[in-house]
């Protein structure tokens, strides 16, 4: 897949194949293009695909609106949560959760079973009950924030989550919360892919697989020893093989 | 014929029928009022005050005035109803500048407290009428002068000394004609020391294929340590233009809200001059403004304090959609010596679409020296990124779009301090961006559209 935003291309072809009941770790340095697949991937209208195919369960996920891949089970867990003043969290997440049931030509949820899905959704975060009712991300602080990412991940009950830099800005609790939130979350009817820049995620979130974003692509695949050899190593060397191979 | 001198020439024709179908009270101030006219031309479209209102273009056409009175065969209570209902309110209605009243409204008053057809009020209260008629409002504002010409009844309201009315009084102002009709109303609301009273106006047009005006002056006065509360809600026509004036006097320690909200409109222009020359006044000005499709609302405040301590808060917002455009000119003068003057305004507004048109002029004067003032402005468009991260939640584009219009108003809706029509003007709010049609609020056909 190729893609750019604003005329410039980031994503210079980037192949992935992602099985159910698999966890796939991105890591890179910064700018390599991370945050853009996970936006390409959503449907961020920001970005154009310029090349390639993204194929998701059969479908032709590109040609999806970004609500449709999100009742066919593609979930974005954002790096930074967009707050939204005035929407309150509560009536987010029911317009959230009756549309995917719309789109399935299900009923609207009761009152009582929507009350219920939140608190039993709640609790696999420890996410407040206050937080319910304020406005979505208003005010929250960031440890929160990415709480009410997993949150909304454990509501929607996606097949494939990416997770952007879930970690970035959370101190050692929180992060121990939303790994094991995801944890919990995982079976063997799911996949997730995770971003981030450190290894420490991953001593909580088990990858099967680590990939090497640079430049756009996809340069190094190994398994979790390839996170554990970058977090001792750097970029660094890396860069060079992938430099000296392109002169 | 430019557009005010046929007006005048109304007036020198046909004086003695306006004469004959009113009252002395009113009747005193109209030859005045006609020379004020003769002597001025109305403000060219651009001229100070009014960038973006054409008053001459919108007095051009040749509208009927019903000045014989001539009754309509409608009994509003029976073919109307408001899209506030169960506000547990005293009803009461003008159809065009007609009162049309009920009984049982007027029953339920406490002590105090009169509600009534100016011109009736006028006729039997002259003393207490001719007191306050006339004395606020600027002679030298064309609309003021025109509507004090012609108008020949509206609304008096006044709450005796420390009477505090619990119920809201609601007053629905219906537009209702056959063909093109200007109705002058006039409103006279009186709030005596220490009383207390909320009125809501719903301000309907009854027949949306027909060209309709509206120019109407409201004049309130509120006395010491009185509170009062004005919410006036438009659900009109695109074929409706609104020329609303609206002067406010408020003496020590009194508490004013004043809350105009536009949902359906066509043509509006709003003016409030609001005055506090006694200290420790409180004021409240709010409005919102829903357009879109080519409907216009252009507002225009001005706040003068002029004694110390008194405490102003002036918040507008819109959304412009379509073709729409909105104005703002916002003035808040502190005069020398109003020390101690808390005075904010602000003007907040969506623009969102490439066709829609927003101006906005905040401003502020400060001849005293020990101040707490701000005023501001912005304009903009719905964030791309709350629009994407609700999608990405499912939602449709449509449905994030509404839901973020939505939020944008909740400030203004929460100023409200009725709590039955808070709830109610959030729903009404959420209608209107999902895209009911302003035909559907007013009609009684129960189709499952309307609540």
């Amino acid at each position: 897949m190729h893609a750019e935003i604003g005329g410039k291309e980031i994503l210079k072809g980037i192949n992935l194949e992602v099985k159910p009941g698999e966890v796939h770790a991105i890591m890179g340095p910064n700018g390599s293009g991370k945050s853009t697949l996970s936006m390409v991937l959503a449907g961020n209208p920001a970005y154009t695909v310029t090349g390639g195919e993204a194929e998701f369960y059969g479908k032709d996920l590109l040609a999806m609106e970004p609500e449709v891949r999100s009742h066919e089970g593609l979930f974005l867990g954002f790096q930074y949560p967009v707050e939204i003043p005035g929407v309150s969290m509560m009536n987010f997440m029911r317009a959230a959760v009756n549309a995917k049931r719309e789109y399935f030509g299900e009923p609207q949820m009761s009152a009582s079973d929507f009350l219920k899905l939140m608190r039993e959704k709640r609790a696999i975060v420890e996410l407040d009950n206050k937080l319910a009712s304020r406005s979505v991300n208003e005010g929250f602080s960031g440890g929160e924030k990415k709480r009410n990412e997993i949150f909304q991940m454990a509501v929607l009950e996606p097949k494939l989550s990416i997770l952007d830099e879930t970690d970035s800005g959370l101190d050692i609790d929180a992060l121990r919360i939303v790994a094991e939130g995801v944890n919990k979350l995982k079976s063997d009817n799911n996949a997730t892919i995770v971003i981030t820049h450190y290894q420490r995620l991953l001593d909580y979130i088990k990858p099967d697989f680590v990939h090497i974003l640079y430049k756009g692509r996809i340069v190094m695949t190994g398994g979790p020893e390839l996170a554990l050899d970058l977090e001792e190593r750097g970029y660094d060397w890396i860069k060079e093989q992938v430099d000296s191979q392109n002169l | 014929m430019n557009a005010l001198q046929q007006y005048i020439d109304l007036y020198s024709d046909h004086g003695s029928l306006i004469h004959d179908h009113s009252c002395p009270t009113l009747n005193a101030h109209r030859a005045h009022a006609a020379q004020n006219l003769r002597n001025m031309a109305l403000p060219a479209k651009g001229s100070e005050n009014y960038e973006h209102t054409d008053l001459r273009e919108l007095l051009e056409p040749d509208y009927a005035i019903n000045l014989a009175r001539v009754p309509l065969d409608v009994n509003p209570h029976d073919t109307f109803r408001c899209d506030v209902p169960n506000l547990s309110t005293a009803l009461f209605m003008l159809l065009n500048d007609r009162w049309a009243e009920t009984d049982i409204s007027r029953r339920q008053l406490p002590e105090g407290v009169i509600v009534d057809s100016l011109a009736h009020a006028a006729e039997t209260m002259p003393e207490l009428v001719g007191k306050y008629y006339n004395r606020l409002a600027d002679p030298a504002n064309p609309l003021v002068a025109l509507n004090t010409m012609l108008a020949q009844d509206g609304l008096f309201l006044y709450v005796g000394k420390g009477v505090k009315l619990e119920k809201p009084l609601q007053l629905v102002d219906i537009l209702q004609y056959g063909m093109p009709l200007l109705t002058p109303r006039r409103m006279l609301i009186v709030v005596e020391e220490d009383a207390e009273a909320r009125l809501l106006i719903c301000d309907h047009t009854q027949n949306p294929d027909v060209k309709l005006l509206s120019l109407q002056t409201t004049e309130i006065f509120v006395g010491r340590n009185a509170r009062f509360d004005l919410y006036d809600l438009e659900e009109s026509s695109r074929l409706t233009t609104r020329l609303s004036s609206l002067y406010l006097r408020q003496e020590a320690g009194s508490n004013v809200l004043l809350d105009g909200i536009t949902l359906f409109n066509g043509t509006t222009r709003n003016e409030y001059f609001c005055t506090m020359p006694e200290p420790d006044a409180e004021l409240h000005l709010y409005g919102m403004g829903i357009e879109d499709d080519d409907r216009r609302l252009d507002t225009y405040s001005r706040i003068s304090h002029e004694a110390e301590r008194c405490h102003s808060e002036e918040l507008f917002k819109y959304v412009v959609d379509d073709h729409a455009v909105g104005a703002f000119s916002g003035r808040i003068h502190v005069a020398p010596g109003a020390q101690k003057t808390e005075a904010y305004q602000a003007n907040r507004n969506i623009v969102g679409s490439a066709d829609a048109r927003m101006f906005s002029k905040p401003q502020l004067e400060i001849y005293a020296d020990d101040v707490k003032c701000s005023h501001g402005t912005a304009i903009g468009q719905l964030d791309a990124m709350q629009v994407f991260y609700m999608r990405t939640r499912g939602l449709t584009e449509q449905t994030a779009r509404t839901l973020l219009k939505q939020a944008f108003m909740a400030d203004v809706i929460e100023g409200v301090r009725l709590p039955a029509l808070k709830d109610r003007l959030r729903q009404l709010v959420e209608l209107r961006f999902s895209g009911a049609s302003g035909a559907c609020a007013s009609c009684r056909q129960e189709c499952p559209q309307a609540l």
